[in-house]
């Protein structure tokens, strides 16, 4: 298969006519200010963009969420459900004296109170961070010390396991709200009742003003050589979520709309709970795990007709196989979308071929709050490539002078470079919690560094090379080598760690580990184990590695600093590059 | 091979991808990956593990039938050779 070749799109391809038809014009003419009038409340806070408005209106008993669970019948949320429960969860807030401002953080899995939590908060002017249920118990405390967090929505079952012996490492934390798993109610020492609280509040709430440039969201990321980092997002960010559910995932009134991604990252939260809602659309919200069969069967009943996913999904489709998905249709499926790795080209051709529809690449980071460059259905697909940026957003391939910290804009095609932004569009990240230094250093004049490696050819089709840094990129989630290598250092056996993404058909990346032990300590298949499931126990299974190998020392540059791209060089027989500033030197 | 002995051989599987895992304290008639912190990547190289020891072939249709220890158990000791 020719996988440089271009999938063209005709007008038997367009079962509806796409929001973005006219590209060139369309970013002629497009102005942030202008889209910001489409939204009703001019993109002032984001409860009342998403719920509040549509209460009155048609879609009041339209069905909003609906949710899937392997043990119960779906259970669905109408706009108007949406915003007494919202409600209800605002006056829980306040009663409990959590004014403007103050964080509360969300660990729970894909349950409508993690829905009804993070709107309800946000209508109380409350900063939300939604968290990762699979994270262990030191992401968890790193996150909510570094974010302050003060109030935590949690379930019984996940406090239990991951909180409750770790709670007084967390100061901050003032209540802890816990859902019960079994639908009942929760009696735990040091914690409040979910559902009681919210059985004794009022349905009727003013939502707290805010402004564009008030803080709502706050999202982690990884850092390479630090602790993760929480990037602060502001209530006006609803105007690009509204553009670009727009325009990238082409959200009409009338489709049903399923983005498999979690909210604790944040695609789940802007893709997977505000950019619909804005939209007015139904979506769907799968409470289980990945489950080839059951993916298919959610698409073929739930009559899904935007489908927003993910790479590793994808491949796990194509690893169960054509006769799998030959037993399902999916009629009304119209718009498929990926992101959170480059997609490789042979998925997009088996998205053409199996599912009758390719599959739509595109590309932003936490730090940029909303889709940037992406493939519409409008538009022919270079398998491989993200495709080009949508209106509002410039992009550019630069070059960094790393002794002036000058940037160069690269303007021959084909030339790799860092992917630079334009800074203007609304959800740009606002900044770094309690870090001005890093944030500062993303920006050279107007230009914001995203520190992923790429190229853009002469149609104006960017392509995805690799990151500048050592971040891992893990089943389409970020994980900061730090984080790891600081989890096992806490072992007494080991004496260093370095931390890299080994490269992994199914998930991208795949986080291995190298150890060098202390004194006393000697290589052992039961050492390695154990060091394992310390790393497990800490980081949770999606953080920690999935391999650990012991090395006599690890490889340090003349500074100190472990030199995790000679460790992954060495891992993938590469040539070890430029190794001049190694300790001990090059022949190490 | 007795469904013990089955049970036995998945239990070290599992603890060579879990290793924190205390074998004693699970219910196997509860939800494997309620208890066991296990991503897809891990259910995935737990089941090729069980292929590689016991030969038994697990079509990914047949995923979804394996919640519990007792189901794996049991699903294992049907189909060995």
């Amino acid at each position: 298969m020719n996988t440089l070749s271009v999938i063209h799109k005709t007008a038997a391809d367009l079962r509806v006519e796409p929001n973005l038809l006219d590209y060139e014009k369309t970013r002629k003419t497009f102005t942030w200010e202008a889209a910001r009038t489409e939204l009703p409340g001019g993109g002032l806070n984001i409860a009342w963009e998403t719920v509040e408005r549509h209460t009155t209106g048609a879609l009041r008993d339209k069905t909003a969420f609906r949710f899937l669970s392997a043990t119960a019948p779906p259970r669905d949320l109408s706009y108007g459900d949406l915003s007494r429960l919202t409600n209800r969860f605002a006056n829980v807030l306040r009663k409990l004296g959590v004014a403007k401002g103050e964080r509360l953080f969300i660990l729970a899995g894909r349950i409508p109170e993690l829905y009804i939590a993070m709107l309800g908060s946000l209508k109380n002017g409350t900063v939300v961070s939604p968290l990762f249920s699979a994270f262990g118990p030191e992401p968890i405390a790193t996150r909510v010390n570094l974010g302050q967090c003060k109030v935590l929505v949690t379930t019984d079952f996940l406090y239990l396991r991951k909180i409750e012996k770790w709670r007084e490492t967390m100061p901050s934390l003032k209540h802890v709200l816990l859902i019960a798993e079994d639908d009942g109610q929760t009696n735990i020492p040091g914690t409040l009742d979910f559902a009681s609280l919210m059985a004794d509040a009022s349905e009727a709430f003013e939502i707290e003003p805010t402004t564009a440039e008030d803080m709502a969201l706050l999202h982690f990321t990884s850092g390479t050589t630090g602790m993760p980092k929480g990037a602060i997002h502001v209530h006006g960010a609803v105007v690009t979520h509204y553009v670009t559910g727009k325009y990238a995932l082409d959200l009409h009134a009338d489709d049903i709309y399923w983005c498999t991604a979690d909210p604790g990252w944040v695609t789940g939260t802007s893709y997977g709970i505000i950019a619909p809602l804005l939209h007015g659309v139904t979506s769907i919200i799968d409470c289980e795990e990945f489950d080839a069969e059951r993916w298919y069967r959610i698409l073929q009943d739930e009559k899904v007709s935007v489908w927003y996913t993910a790479p590793t999904a994808i491949r796990m489709l194509m690893k169960a196989g054509a006769e799998t998905t030959k037993q399902y249709s999916f009629p009304q499926l119209r718009f498929v979308a990926s992101v959170g790795e480059p997609l490789n080209p042979e998925a997009v051709w088996w998205g053409k071929q199996v599912l009758g529809l390719p599959i739509h690449d595109n590309w932003w980071q936490t730090e940029t709050g909303g889709i940037m460059i992406a493939n519409t259905p409008a538009f022919d697909i270079k398998p491989g490539s993200m495709g080009r940026p949508l209106p509002g957003v410039e992009a550019c391939i630069v070059r960094r002078n790393e002794t002036t910290g000058e940037i160069e804009v690269i303007e021959e095609p084909n030339t790799d470079g860092e992917l630079a932004l334009r800074r203007g569009w609304p959800s740009i990240f606002r900044g770094y919690l309690n870090n001005e230094e890093r944030y500062r250093k993303c920006f050279v004049d107007e230009l914001y560094l995203t520190g992923d490696l790429a190229r853009r050819d002469a149609d104006g089709y960017f392509w995805f090379i690799g990151r500048a840094d050592d971040i891992i990129k893990s089943a389409g989630h970020l994980i900061g080598p730090f984080e790891v290598e600081s989890a096992l250092m806490e072992h007494p056996a080991v004496a260093e760690a370095g931390v890299i993404g080994k490269p992994d058909p199914m998930i991208g990346e795949m986080v291995k580990a190298f150890v060098s032990l202390n004194k006393g300590y000697t290589e052992s298949e039961a050492l390695r184990r154990e060091l394992l499931g310390h790393a497990r126990k800490r980081l949770g299974a999606a953080v920690a590695p999935k391999e650990i190998a012991f090395l006599s020392s690890l490889p340090r540059t003349r500074s100190g600093k472990i030199m995790r791209r000679l460790l992954k060089a060495r891992e993938l027989g590469l040539p070890e590059g430029d190794t001049s500033t190694l300790e001990g030197g090059a022949s190490a | 091979m007795t469904e013990n002995e089955v049970q036995q051989i998945a239990l070290s599987v599992l603890a060579s991808i879990a290793p924190e895992v205390d074998g004693e304290q699970l219910q196997a008639d509860q939800p494997l990956r309620k208890q066991v912190d296990l991503d897809s990547m891990d259910w995935l190289n737990f089941l090729l593990g069980l292929n590689e020891k016991l030969r038994v072939e697990i079509p990914e249709a047949d995923y979804v039938r394996l919640v519990t220890l007792n189901d794996v158990v049991k699903y294992l000791v049907a189909k060995l050779p």
